[in-house]
This record gives structure tokens, sequence and C-alpha cells, in this order.
């Protein structure tokens, strides 16, 4: 039988003992202004448009289509493009250094109605569409003019790890 | 009678590639398509496709289906490409080689090619449930035709049957368009679809039955809720039956290829699970065992689309090639680059299974 | 009635104002669909979903493959039988009726 994570984990949620293999370095990730991308990618799949859509290269090239995505996360300067490129939207970058101490900043895609605008209150929702927060929209942008939002909202430091989505209420 | 050089059958992303490649080796082309618009499966996907670059990766469906169109009305310009759409192709007469086809419902007619690209895509299958026949159970499909070409909703409330690719983007798709989907049932114990496609779905609520079957679609006329049961390892049901609150079912169970157009011309056939059903058997430029005769897309096996572009491309150009000897060389370049491309699209654990279908009806060239 | 439309889409845009408006008939109903979209289409938005009886156990059938080849969506159209209104686009006065049991094809005059 499948205990309870990989029955999560194979309806696709992401589980807490996959979790570690994404994310950057701590110390790093504390410091780097405009935050760094976090990608929950964890299926081989033929797809590049990450390191594709990627401006500074951070997000290294595949040397095989169906590599999971691997990270120069000194590179990274958490620009959202990836963002909004990812067909399977699973590209977020979290701003630590944003705001006050307790804060941070996620850049979250959106393609869905109603648009958040910038000073809505939205619920974020964890990877189960559960809403456990109410954070603020601090801005909206559309880095490839193609209709997939990259939302920003403020959410508190030790959420970072359970927000994935936002929903306009 | 009309003739042509070549005829591809099928305006989807497999057939309009086709059109495309052989036009551009200088070929005369019509190509029939029974649908009302061209594009097949292409023009009703809002999400963005997976691949690399080549494949449009990145990109909208039904945008990469407006680049393909630009390609066509620049040939279709030059007089080299004829297209007929709502134009359903209806038999081949191995005897002499003529194709009947049908205009609408009423205006039929015969066409005489010398090769022909069969591109004719898949339909839905069904699984067997008490009431799967009331209207409101929809084909996956014709639940992205009627909201996504047409703009209509399906439903208020939908539940979809089937956790692959297409169960979870059209999921996706429902809540753009603003119904609900009360849930995703699947009877194995994981997604058959792409990992990400199903947690930006879970992460906007929607849940995922694993292990879980329809066992009734309710309703007297029309559907009016479904009951759903947990199944185990060996598909018995256990566990109690769960009434779900919807007025739609979305049966995206899977495709089988659309192929009786190829058994009529009598190509070499075989069953092979992996492609999803009965499928001609082909060489690596997409020939048949009938040399006249070409297939591509998911009527060679059911693929992604992007996997269907690059088919089309190659049956489309080889078809022409065998036309035009100048086209050889053109064909010996391309080939390598798409068969390339094939290969990366087919890669890793999730073209695992294509692959091991594909070894059981690829042979070499024919002798 | 008014017809149920998707106005708002967040990646499409379905331009139905710029879209003709015609009219039709089903079962003698008057109803409003646009010229040139499917039957099918213009029907399911004015909430109808029953389009045919089977002749042998009398079920209701409706939409289904919308691509032409379920036979699932046969209606009478004009007085024609079996017409695949998944794939037949709607024309301004078209008469379009429930069909019963198998169609009856008119010898032509």
């Amino acid at each position: 039988m499948m205990n309870d994570n990989e029955k999560l984990f194979n309806s696709g949620i992401l589980t807490e003992e996959k979790q570690e293999a994404v994310l950057p370095p701590m110390d790093l990730w504390e410091k780097k202004k405009n935050g760094l991308v976090v990608i929950e990618c964890p299926q081989q799949i033929p797809c590049n448009p990450c390191h594709d859509s990627c401006p500074t290269g951070a997000i290294m090239a595949f040397e095989n289509i169906i590599d999971i995505p691997r990270i120069d996360y000194e590179k990274c300067t958490g620009c959202g493009r990836c963002v909004a490129r990812c067909p399977g939207l699973a590209c977020f970058v979290v701003d630590l250094t944003w705001g006050e101490e307790n804060e941070a900043l996620m850049k979250l895609p959106h393609e869905m109605l109603p648009l958040p605008r910038a000073g809505d209150e939205v619920a974020c929702l964890n990877r189960m569409g559960e809403e456990v927060h109410r954070g603020k929209v601090i801005n909206v942008t559309e880095p490839w003019k193609d209709c997939t939002r990259v939302v920003h909202v403020s959410v508190p430091k030790d959420m970072i790890m359970k927000i994935r989505a936002v929903k306009v209420v | 009678m009309k003739t042509t050089e070549i005829l591809v059958v099928g305006g989807g992303p497999a057939g309009l590639s086709a059109a495309i490649e052989a036009a551009s080796l200088g070929c005369d082309v019509v190509l029939m398509d029974s649908d009302l618009k061209l594009g097949g499966q292409l023009i009703k996907q809002t999400h963005k496709f997976f691949g690399s670059r080549e494949e449009f990766a990145g990109t909208r469906g039904f945008e990469i289906g407006n680049l393909l169109f630009d390609e066509v009305e620049k040939y279709k310009k030059e007089g080299k490409l004829e297209i007929f759409s709502n134009t359903t192709v209806t038999g081949y007469y191995k005897e002499d080689g003529i194709v009947s086809y049908t205009i609408g419902e009423e205006t039929y007619d015969l066409i005489k090619p010398q090769r022909i690209v069969m591109a004719t895509g898949a339909q839905e299958k069904r699984i067997a449930f008490p009431n799967n026949d009331l209207p409101g159970v929809y084909g996956a499909g014709a639940v992205q035709t009627l909201m996504n070409v047409y703009g209509v909703a399906p439903g208020e409330k939908v539940l979809m049957i089937g956790a692959g690719n297409i169960g979870l983007i059209v999921s996706y798709q429902l809540m753009q368009a603003g119904v609900k989907v009360a849930g995703i049932v699947e009877a194995m114990p994981r997604i058959g679809g792409y990992w990400v496609h199903a947690a930006k779905i879970r992460r906007l609520g929607v849940p995922i039955y694993l292990q879980h079957t329809i066992t009734e679609a309710l309703g007297d006329k029309v559907i009016e809720g479904a009951v759903i049961q947990e199944i185990d390892n060996t598909f018995k049901l256990v566990g109690e039956p769960m009434k779900i609150d919807c007025d739609t079912i979305c049966m995206a169970i899977g495709l089988t290829p659309t192929c009786e157009l190829l058994w009529s011309a009598g190509c070499e056939m075989k069953f092979v699970p992996q492609l999803c059903g009965y499928v001609a058997r082909r060489d690596a430029m997409m020939r048949t065992s009938h040399p006249d005769i070409w297939v591509a897309g998911d009527a060679a096996g059911i693929e992604e689309a992007s996997a269907a572009m690059v088919e089309g491309r190659i049956a489309g150009l080889a078809a022409a090639a065998s036309l035009k000897p100048e086209g050889c060389q053109m064909l010996k370049e391309k080939s390598t680059d798409y068969l390339k491309r094939l290969e990366n699209l087919r890669a890793g654990e999730t073209g695992a299974k294509i692959r091991c279908g594909l070894e059981q009806v690829c042979c070499e060239c024919w002798g | 009635m008014t017809r149920k439309m998707i106005k708002d889409h967040p990646i499409l845009n379905f331009e139905h104002e710029k879209k003709k408006v015609v009219k039709f008939t089903f079962d003698g109903r008057e109803m409003e669909g646009f010229e040139g979209e499917p039957i099918a289409a213009a029907l399911h938005s004015n909430g109808v979903q029953v389009y045919r009886i089977t002749p042998k156990h009398e079920r209701t059938r409706g939409f289904f493959c919308a691509i032409g080849k379920c036979s699932s969506c046969f209606m009478i159209v004009d007085g024609v039988p079996n017409v695949r209104t998944c794939v037949t686009a709607l024309e301004a006065g078209m008469k379009v009726e429930t069909q019963t049991g198998m169609g009856i094809l008119k010898p032509e005059k």
C-alpha cells in the first residue's frame, strides 16, 4: 500500500521529504535582493523553456531535455521570467530580503480570473488549495505579454514553503 | 476526376505540418479536414507547450496553430496547397487508389492522389457504467471544442474521469473558463499525466481521487450527478460509494487512433497497447507497408501534439521526396534533425511507454 | 432566453460581439446563435442538451465527440435526418428538430 506521502505526491502534491532538493542555499537566499527561484519540477519530462527564458543563465543548459532543471543560484536575479514561461507553472521566486524581518515577497504564476491587482488582499493557497494566509498584492507583472501574470504577494517568512498560489477573494 | 500529387487527410498538427513540408518541396497538395475549422486539437489548447524551442515550447497550443496557419496561407497563395474543410474522407479504394470524400452532409466526390499522408488523429475511448450515454457525459476533446473554440461552457460543475495529461489540462482549462471542477477520478495509483500539470490544479483546490472509478452517472434525461468509489490494486470496488454533485461528466480515459482508412488501404496493422490501439507498421520516414501511404500524428499512435507536428513534417517531406527526386537531399538533411527532435520528446520516464510501443511497429525500411 | 456564453477568459478573446447573430428554430422554438458555429454549440448555449431519442430503448442522446465521429448528436435539420450537428454550421432560418428513432429519408422530388 502507498503511504500518505506517496499518495499525495502521486496526485501532484510535493511532500515534505522531497522538498529539500529544490531549495536554494539559505545563506545566499537570505541576502539576495529580488529573491531566488524555487523550481518544483520533480519529474523528468521533455521540457526546457525555463532555461531558454532565463536571461542570466542561472537555469543551466540542459544536457538532455528531460533533465530536471539545475540552478546556479549566484546568477539568479529573481526576475521571474521563468515563472511566467514554465508550461507547468512550476517556478516561483521567493525574496527573503523584502519587507519587515518576518516578511517575504513571493512571485507566483497566475492564469485565472479574476486577475489580482496591486493593493488587493488575496487568499494565499497551499499545494492542496487550502487557504493558509491572506496576503497583500504588491505588484502584478506580465513578463512575456502572453496573459500569464506574475503576482508579487507579501507573505510571512515561515509560509514560503507552503504558499503556492493566490486567489482573488 | 480531381487529381493531386499529395493528399493529406486531416488538418490537425500532424496534417498541417505534413502539408506545409510537402508544399515546400513544390508538390501540389490537397488537405482535407472533417471539421469546420482547421487545426484539430491544437486550436483548443490554451496551455503552453512542453518540449524545446523547435517545438515552440512555452507557447500556447492555439498560438502554435496560428503559426502553422501562417505557413499554410503562404502555400495557399502560391497555389501549391488547396484546403477542404468540413470534408470527410470516406473511403480509399485500393484497386485504383481513388479516394472518396463528402463535403458537409450532402456532396460526394472522388479524388485520385499519387501519395497520401494519413493524419486522421484519434477518437475518445469510453468506459462502461450505467447512464454513460446520457447527455452531459462528454468527451474531453468535445468539452475543449465547446469552451475554447466556441466560447460555450459545457456545464457548471464537471467531474473529470482520467488524470492523464488530457484530463489534467482540460480540468485547468475548465477553471479558466469559469467552470467548477468537482474532482478528477483516476483508476491508477498515480496520475498518468505530467506531475506539474497535476500540481497546478491541486493548488487551486481540485481533488484528485486516485484508485477510484465512476460506478454510475445519475440523471433521468441529462446528467444530475455521479457516484464514484475506491478500487484496490486488482480494480475491485472497496469502501463506500460517494456521490458527487455535478452536471457534466468529462471523459478523459484516453484516445485511440483513427485508422479505418489505413485498414481500407490494406496497410499492415498491429494492435499496440502502448500506442493505444491499432496502428500501421511503418519505417522511420513514416511510410506504411503501402508504398503510396504515409501516416503521422495520433493516427500513428497516441502522443503529444509536439511529436505529431514533427512526425507530420517527416511524413510530408518523405511523401513529397518520393515524387521529386531533387527533394531527397532535403529529406536527408532535415530528417536527421526531425528524428533527433522526436527522440528528445520521447526521452525519459514519461516517454518509456511510447518508445516501447514504437519498437513494435517501426521497421528500418521497407524491402 | 439569453445564451450562456463564456465572456471573460484569462487567455482567450472570443470576440462574440463581432459575430453575426442569426435566428433559427429548435422544435419550433425560436433561438439565436452565431452564423457558422456548429448547430450543437448553438443549442448547448441555449440550454438544449437532448438532441435525439434512440430507436430501441428511447434513451436521450446529446453532444459527445464534437468531431463528427460518434453519431450521438444526429438531428433533423431542414427536414434532413442524421445530420452531424457538431460539425454542421448554423445558418439563418435553419429548422432544427429532435430526431426520434432512425431518420427517415425522403425521396428527392
